[in-house]
């Protein structure tokens, strides 16, 4: 189990003037994995990014690297790489002397550094760009040069800080699959920092969520998606209704003045709880059918499916269906115990 | 259109103060005037080219070049402290190398005049801990002094600028694929700070090889460099076309030299004067 960790954090907090950007986390990383700190801004992940790439120093915990401490050793003899969000490229140097660079350093000669380079613009789909200034590339084709400047340097880990931030959406979808495909043939570790749930749920093996300098959990995709452990997690990752609830005994809360079946339970009887029904989950059927009755407010053709909200014992429910029902209709709502996920209560703040 | 009409009041401003005079200089370089009338003449040109007026200009790029030479050995490295994250006086070094700017420039170089005597307060000084005293005055050592003294800040101030807007995440990029402090800097920082140099470069050469007020104060009454003999041409000798024509060979020399500056600049075009 140990010698698969390649990266360990070990209880690191990071505070910058006097505020906590991290607050004793720990994580680790397993070799070949795709592994992804999603959360809004703030809440940690290019601070955990950065102290695992050598530029931030933890205030307190340590960081392994296979089993040894590398956490006072510089980001220039640490064996991962970066892409930077902004992609920081060498403006005086062309793109082959970009991607080059970490090869000069290493004193590499000639022909294997024309090699190497040539191999990487292959990859990234830049064969024939060697001589361009990097000024004069679109921001996807920076992007590449970005990622190929660092993974010609083979590293253990590839550290990727909301690289596809800056692109536009169809540019953004092409590139997630290219880096999954990159990822996948190169069999290198990557630890991916975005705030796109989007983007985290379809390229990890593994996310982790973050919120004020906290993980709040960690799993697979589907895992985060289907059984989110908190109420910020349901809430960030795809959308939810989340409502109060009180949890009668095992098995049994109430909510929207109605006792629902569900399936969780190890609740203090009567504890107040959220609960969380992701708009898919929620039914609509015949008036009269179901556990709550409510009226369309509105409904938004979405593409795929309908956004519907309606309102049902003074709440307004998030739902999503390929049925429509037009607004100001009387529906019933319906949701299958299964699809009650109840939480508890986080501490405000 | 309203563009081009707020240019006019510059426009015609630069056309009194900079072209006119600019044809005045040419017209006096090639003509001779005596008592037939005026007449196109070279005879201004063959006499600036004179063994012993070259001389004069040999000394002036000389002593030129040396002090730009000096003001990037010491500017740069104060730019290089100033430009770095970690340094948090950035306004006072600032200050104090702009406060002497604030003081009338003849008054700066008198200054010195009355340092550098052969009792002056730097010998004093010299004397009371022991030391030989320094006889500088009137020599190249004080001419070069002044210039790097009064332009100094115009070498920092370019670099600086430049090397304050590099991007942080290339130079942790560099050292990211591994390049340590020196590499990143002779890789990545040097390079990319080139444009300012060359600013500041072109900033010192030009007043350095044309300062005729320097060179007087601290390098003595018999002491000429180019900007002497052009002054002495005009308000001494009278002899304008004599002192047309050497400020002629000065103007392409310069140009000469920028256009040499400029073609190792590559980077960014806003730093130049160009």
């Amino acid at each position: 189990m140990t010698d698969q960790q390649l990266v360990n954090l070990v209880g690191v907090s990071k505070v910058y003037d006097g505020t906590a950007a991290l607050k004793g986390i720990d994580l680790y990383i397993r070799r070949n994995e795709f592994l992804t700190l999603l959360g809004p801004s703030g809440c940690g992940k290019t601070t955990t990014l950065r102290l695992i790439g050598g530029f931030e120093q933890p205030t307190t915990g340590k960081i392994l690297f296979e089993g040894v401490d590398i956490t006072g050793v510089p980001p220039y003899k640490r064996r991962v790489n970066t892409v930077f969000q902004r992609y920081a490229l060498f403006s005086h140097m062309n793109v082959f002397e970009n991607i080059a660079f970490g090869l000069r350093i290493k004193k590499m000669d000639e022909k294997t550094i024309r090699a190497k380079v040539g191999k990487m613009l292959e990859l990234v789909n830049l064969v024939g760009y060697e001589n361009r200034s990097v000024d004069s590339l679109s921001g996807g084709q920076q992007q590449r040069v970005a990622i190929a400047r660092a993974l010609v340097n083979e590293p253990e880990v590839l550290l990727l800080d909301e690289p596809l931030a800056a692109l536009d959406l169809k540019l953004r979808k092409e590139m997630q699959q290219e880096l999954k495909k990159m990822q996948r043939q190169l069999g290198i570790t990557f630890l991916f920092v975005t705030h796109d749930q989007e983007e985290a749920l379809s390229m990890s093996d593994t996310i982790a969520v973050m919120k004020d300098g906290e993980i709040q959990q960690i799993g697979t995709p589907e895992d985060i998606y289907n059984e989110p452990k908190n109420a910020f997690v349901a809430g960030f990752i795809g959308e939810s209704n989340i409502v109060d609830g009180i949890m009668h005994q095992d098995k049994l809360v109430e909510f929207a003045g109605t006792c629902f079946d569900c399936v969780d339970g190890g609740f203090g009887p009567m504890e107040p709880v959220d609960v969380v029904i992701r708009p898919e989950d929620i039914k609509l059927v015949k008036p009269g059918d179901g556990k709550l009755q409510g009226v369309v407010r509105s409904v938004t053709f979405m593409g795929v499916h309908y956004e519907m909200i309606v309102e049902a014992h003074g709440i307004d429910w998030l739902v999503h269906s390929t049925l429509m029902e037009p607004p100001g209709s009387e529906v019933g709502l319906y949701v299958t115990p299964m699809d009650i996920h109840i939480m508890k209560k986080v501490a405000a703040g | 259109m309203t563009r081009s009409r707020a240019m006019l009041p510059y426009v015609v401003w630069m056309t009194i103060f900079i072209v006119v005079p600019l044809f005045l200089v040419i017209y006096y370089a090639f003509t001779t005037r005596d008592a037939n009338g005026t007449a196109l003449t070279l005879a201004n040109f063959q006499r600036a080219f004179q063994p012993i007026y070259l001389k004069v200009l040999a000394r002036s790029l000389k002593l030129a070049v040396f002090s730009t030479a000096v003001c990037l050995l010491l500017g740069y490295p104060v730019a290089l402290i100033m430009a770095g994250k970690a340094f948090s006086r950035k306004s006072t070094i600032m200050l104090l190398f702009v406060i002497p700017m604030w003081m009338n420039f003849l008054l700066r170089t008198y200054a010195w005049l009355t340092l550098l005597e052969r009792n002056g307060a730097l010998n004093q000084l010299l004397s009371r801990i022991g030391l030989p005293t320094l006889n500088i005055l009137y020599t190249d050592y004080a001419v070069i002094l002044g210039m790097v003294y009064n332009f100094l800040p115009f070498m920092i101030l370019p670099i600086y600028s430049v090397l304050s807007k590099i991007d942080q995440g290339v130079i942790e990029a560099a050292s990211d694929l591994g390049a340590n402090k020196l590499v990143v800097f002779l890789r990545v920082v040097l390079p990319l700070s080139l444009p300012g140099v060359v600013s500041g470069i072109i900033m010192v050469f030009m007043p350095a090889l044309t300062t005729f007020v320097i060179s007087r104060l601290l390098g003595g009454g018999q002491y000429t460099l180019v900007g002497n003999l052009i002054e002495q041409q005009f308000l001494v000798v009278g002899d304008w076309g004599f002192g047309s024509a050497i400020s002629m060979v000065l103007i392409v020399l310069i140009l000469i030299s920028m256009a040499v500056m400029s073609f190792f600049e590559k980077g960014e075009e806003g730093a130049t004067l160009w």
